[in-house]
C-alpha cells in the first residue's frame, strides 16, 4: 500500500519535473522567435538607411545650378546638366495624369458606388491585377499601338505608357477615400431630391477631394520614377528643349496647338531614363550626373510619400472622429 | 389644373426616361461604366496585341520557343530564337528572391502587426512604405555601385567556395563569380530587398484582418504568443500569406530596370546562381530599341507575352486567395 503511493508519487514528481522542463523550452522559443521578428524588421530597414544615406551623400557632391538649367554637353565633356530630362519628366507626368485621372476617377466612382455588382467586382479584380503587370509589358503594349502607328517615338507615348501604371492607384485611393464619405451625406443629398450623378460630383467628389488629389501624388511619384516602360516609347532625347521649341514656333508664327503637338510628338527623355543611360556610361561626369538624378527622384518620391501618408492619417483621424 | 386635365399623359415608360435622362443620371451611369470597362480592356488589349505581333515566332518556333533545352540559341544573325535561357534566368532569380523575402517579410508583419507598442507600428509601416517609394532605377545605380561589390561579390566567393564544391549543388553555385558582382545572385538579393515591402505589407493586412477572438482563445488555452502565432493566427490566414507571396513573386519576375543593371546581360550558357545571365524583362529592355529584322522584333514580343501571361495568372491566384480571407472578415485586405 505504502509503496504503491510512493511509486504514485514518484511519477508525480517525474510528470511535474517533465512539465516545468516542457513549459521552459516553450518560453524559450516563444523569446527567441520573438526576437527575431524583431531582428529581420531591422535587417530588412538596413538597405534603406543604406540606400538613402549614399545616395544623399554622392548625389548632393554632384548637384549643381547648371544640373537643373543645361542641356547635357556631348559624350566625354565634363559639364552641362539634364533640363532637357526634367522638362521631359514634367511633360511626360502632365501627359500621363491626363490620360490616367479622368476614366481612373469615373472608373472609381462606379466601384465604390457598386462593389458587389459584376462589373464592380470585375473593376476591382482588374485594377488590381493591372496593378501587377510589368512595367516593360505596358511599354511594348504601348510600342505596338502607338508608337508603331505614328511612326516615331514621342512623348506622348510615355505619357501614355505611364498613365497606364498610374491607373490603378487612382482607382484604388479615390474608391477608398469615396468610401470613407459618410452615407449620411449621400443620403443628405438623395434626400433634397439631387439626381445620382450631381449628388456624386458636388457631394461625394468634394468631400473626399483632398484623400483623392493624395493619391494623384502617390501616382505621380510613381509615375516620375518609372524607367521601364519608356525605353521603347519616349526613347531619350538629349537635346530635347521646350523653350526652343517654343520660341521657333513663335518665330514661324505657329499656332498654339501646333506648337504644343510639337512639344509632345517628339521623343522626349526624362530623369529615370537619363540615370539608366548615364550609368552606362564610362564617362565619371556622367555616372556623376547619375547620382544627381538619383538624388532628386528620391527626395521626390519620399517627400510626396511622407507628406501622403501624413495627409491621409489625418483625414482619416478626422472623417473617423 | 384644366390644362393639365386635357393633356394626354405620356406613356408610362416614355416619363421614365424623360425623367431618368432628365436628371442626367442614365448619362452618368453610361460614363462611369465605359470607364470601367476600359480598365479591363486595358488588360485584354495587352494580351490581343502582343499575341498578333508575336504571331510570326508563334507560328515559326511553337512551343519550341519557351520549351527547357540544354543547347539553346538566341541568334539574329540567323533568326534563331529559343527564350529558355531568359526564362531559366527569371525563375532562378526570381525565386532565389523570394527564398530569402519571404520568411524575412513573415517576420516583419508578425513584428508589426502582433508584436510591436503600439506607438511604434505607424513609423514602422511608413519606413517600408519608404522602401517601396524608392524607384526602381535607384535600387539598380546603387546595385550597381555600392551593392555588386561589398555585399554581392563575398557572399559569391564564400558559396562558391562552400556550396559550389558540394556534390549535388555544384551545378546551381558553380563557377567563379565576376570581379564586378554582376551575377543572378546580385539580381536575386536585389529582388529580395524590392519585394519586402509588397509582401509584408500585404501579409500584416492578412494577419489584421484575423478576429481578435481567434487570439484570445489560443492564449485562454495557455499557448504562448509565438504559439498563437505559428499555429493559430498563420494557419487561419495561410491563403492570404500565400497570396502575398505570390504577389510579391509576380513583382519579382517582372522586375526591369534595377535588375537589367546588376545581372551582367550575357548568355552565359552556365546555370549557376553566381554567373552573369538574363531574365526576360532584362532581354526585352536591352535589345528591343536595337532589333533590326522583324523576327528578332516578334521573338521578343514573344517574351514579353509569355512574360505577361505568367504575371496575369499569378495574380488572378493571387487576387483570389488574399480576398478570400478577406470575405471571411469584415475588414477589407487589398495590396
Amino acid at each position: 500500500m505504502s509503496a504503491g503511493t510512493v511509486s504514485l508519487s514518484r511519477f508525480q514528481q517525474l510528470m511535474a519535473q517533465n512539465q516545468a522542463a516542457r513549459i521552459a523550452r516553450r518560453k524559450a522559443l516563444n523569446g527567441v522567435m520573438l526576437t527575431l521578428t524583431g531582428l529581420l524588421t531591422v535587417l530588412a530597414l538596413i538597405p534603406l538607411f543604406w540606400i538613402v544615406g549614399y545616395v544623399l551623400y554622392k548625389g548632393a557632391a554632384a548637384l549643381s545650378i547648371a544640373f537643373f538649367t543645361q542641356l547635357p554637353t556631348p559624350m566625354g565633356i565634363p559639364g552641362g546638366g539634364v533640363r532637357n530630362a526634367i522638362e521631359g519628366t514634367i511633360v511626360i507626368t502632365v501627359l500621363a495624369c491626363l490620360f490616367a485621372i479622368p476614366p481612373g476617377v469615373l472608373a472609381a466612382f462606379y466601384a465604390a458606388r457598386y462593389p458587389n455588382t459584376p462589373l464592380g467586382v470585375a473593376v476591382r479584380f482588374s485594377t488590381d491585377v493591372l496593378s501587377g503587370v510589368p512595367s516593360i509589358v505596358i511599354g511594348l503594349f504601348i510600342y505596338v499601338l502607338v508608337v508603331q502607328p505614328q511612326g516615331h517615338y514621342s512623348a506622348l507615348a510615355g505619357g501614355i505608357a505611364v498613365s497606364l501604371l498610374m491607373l490603378p492607384t487612382i482607382v484604388r485611393t479615390t474608391e477608398e477615400m469615396l468610401k470613407l464619405v459618410p452615407h449620411s451625406l449621400r443620403e443628405g443629398s438623395l434626400a433634397l431630391g439631387a439626381p445620382e450623378w450631381k449628388t456624386s460630383v458636388s457631394v461625394l467628389f468634394p468631400a473626399a477631394l483632398s484623400g483623392i488629389i493624395t493619391g494623384f501624388l502617390l501616382a505621380i511619384s510613381r509615375a516620375a520614377g518609372e524607367t521601364a516602360p519608356l525605353l521603347f516609347t519616349a526613347l531619350g532625347n538629349e537635346r530635347y528643349d521646350i523653350a526652343d521649341i517654343v520660341h521657333n514656333g513663335m518665330v514661324q508664327k505657329q499656332g498654339a496647338f501646333t506648337i504644343l503637338a510639337r512639344i509632345i510628338n517628339q521623343p522626349a527623355d526624362s530623369l529615370p531614363l537619363t540615370l539608366w543611360k548615364n550609368s552606362q556610361q564610362p564617362f565619371p561626369e556622367r555616372i556623376q550626373q547619375s547620382w544627381a538624378a538619383a538624388l532628386v527622384l528620391m527626395v521626390l518620391a519620399l517627400l510626396i510619400n511622407v507628406f501622403a501618408r501624413v495627409w491621409v492619417e489625418y483625414r482619416r483621424r478626422k472623417l473617423q472622429g | 389644373m384644366e390644362t393639365r386635365l386635357n393633356s394626354t399623359p405620356p406613356s408610362n415608360w416614355s416619363r421614365r426616361l424623360q425623367k431618368r435622362i432628365g436628371h442626367g443620371d442614365l448619362p452618368w451611369q453610361g460614363l462611369i461604366v465605359i470607364a470601367s470597362a476600359l480598365v479591363m480592356l486595358i488588360i485584354l488589349g495587352i494580351a490581343a496585341f502582343l499575341w498578333r505581333q508575336s504571331s510570326g515566332t508563334i507560328t515559326k518556333f511553337g512551343w519550341s520557343f519557351v520549351a527547357p533545352t540544354a543547347d539553346p540559341n538566341w541568334d539574329p544573325i540567323n533568326d534563331n530564337f529559343q527564350a529558355w535561357p531568359f526564362i531559366y534566368g527569371t525563375i532562378l532569380t526570381s525565386v532565389a528572391a523570394m527564398i530569402l523575402a519571404v520568411p524575412i517579410s513573415l517576420g516583419i508583419a508578425v513584428f508589426v502587426a502582433e508584436l510591436c507598442p503600439e506607438w511604434l507600428r505607424t513609423p514602422l509601416n511608413w519606413l517600408v512604405e519608404m522602401l517601396a517609394a524608392i524607384p526602381s532605377v535607384i535600387y539598380g545605380l546603387w546595385g550597381l555601385f555600392v551593392f555588386l561589390p561589398v555585399v554581392t561579390m563575398p557572399v559569391g566567393k564564400v558559396l562558391g567556395n562552400t556550396l559550389g564544391k558540394a556534390p549535388l549543388l555544384s551545378q546551381l553555385f558553380g563557377g567563379p563569380i565576376p570581379e564586378s558582382g554582376a551575377s543572378r545572385l546580385g539580381a536575386a538579393l536585389i529582388l529580395s530587398i524590392m519585394v519586402i515591402p509588397t509582401i509584408s505589407a500585404v501579409t500584416r493586412d492578412v494577419l489584421l484582418a484575423i478576429p481578435s477572438h481567434q487570439r484570445e482563445a489560443a492564449l485562454a488555452l495557455g499557448a504562448t504568443r509565438w504559439e498563437m502565432i505559428w499555429q493559430v493566427l498563420l494557419p487561419y490566414g495561410l491563403s492570404g500569406i500565400l497570396g502575398a507571396d505570390l504577389i510579391g513573386l509576380g513583382r519579382a519576375l517582372g522586375e526591369t530596370m534595377a535588375v537589367t543593371m546588376v545581372i551582367g546581360n550575357s548568355l552565359d550558357p552556365s546555370p549557376s546562381l553566381l554567373r552573369p545571365g538574363y531574365t526576360m524583362a532584362s532581354v526585352i529592355a536591352n535589345e528591343f530599341a536595337e532589333a533590326v529584322s522583324k523576327i528578332h522584333v516578334q521573338a521578343l514580343m514573344e517574351v514579353g507575352l509569355a512574360l505577361f501571361l505568367i504575371t496575369l495568372a499569378l495574380n488572378i491566384l493571387a487576387r483570389l486567395l488574399v480576398w478570400s480571407v478577406a470575405r471571411r472578415t469584415p475588414q477589407e485586405v487589398r495590396a
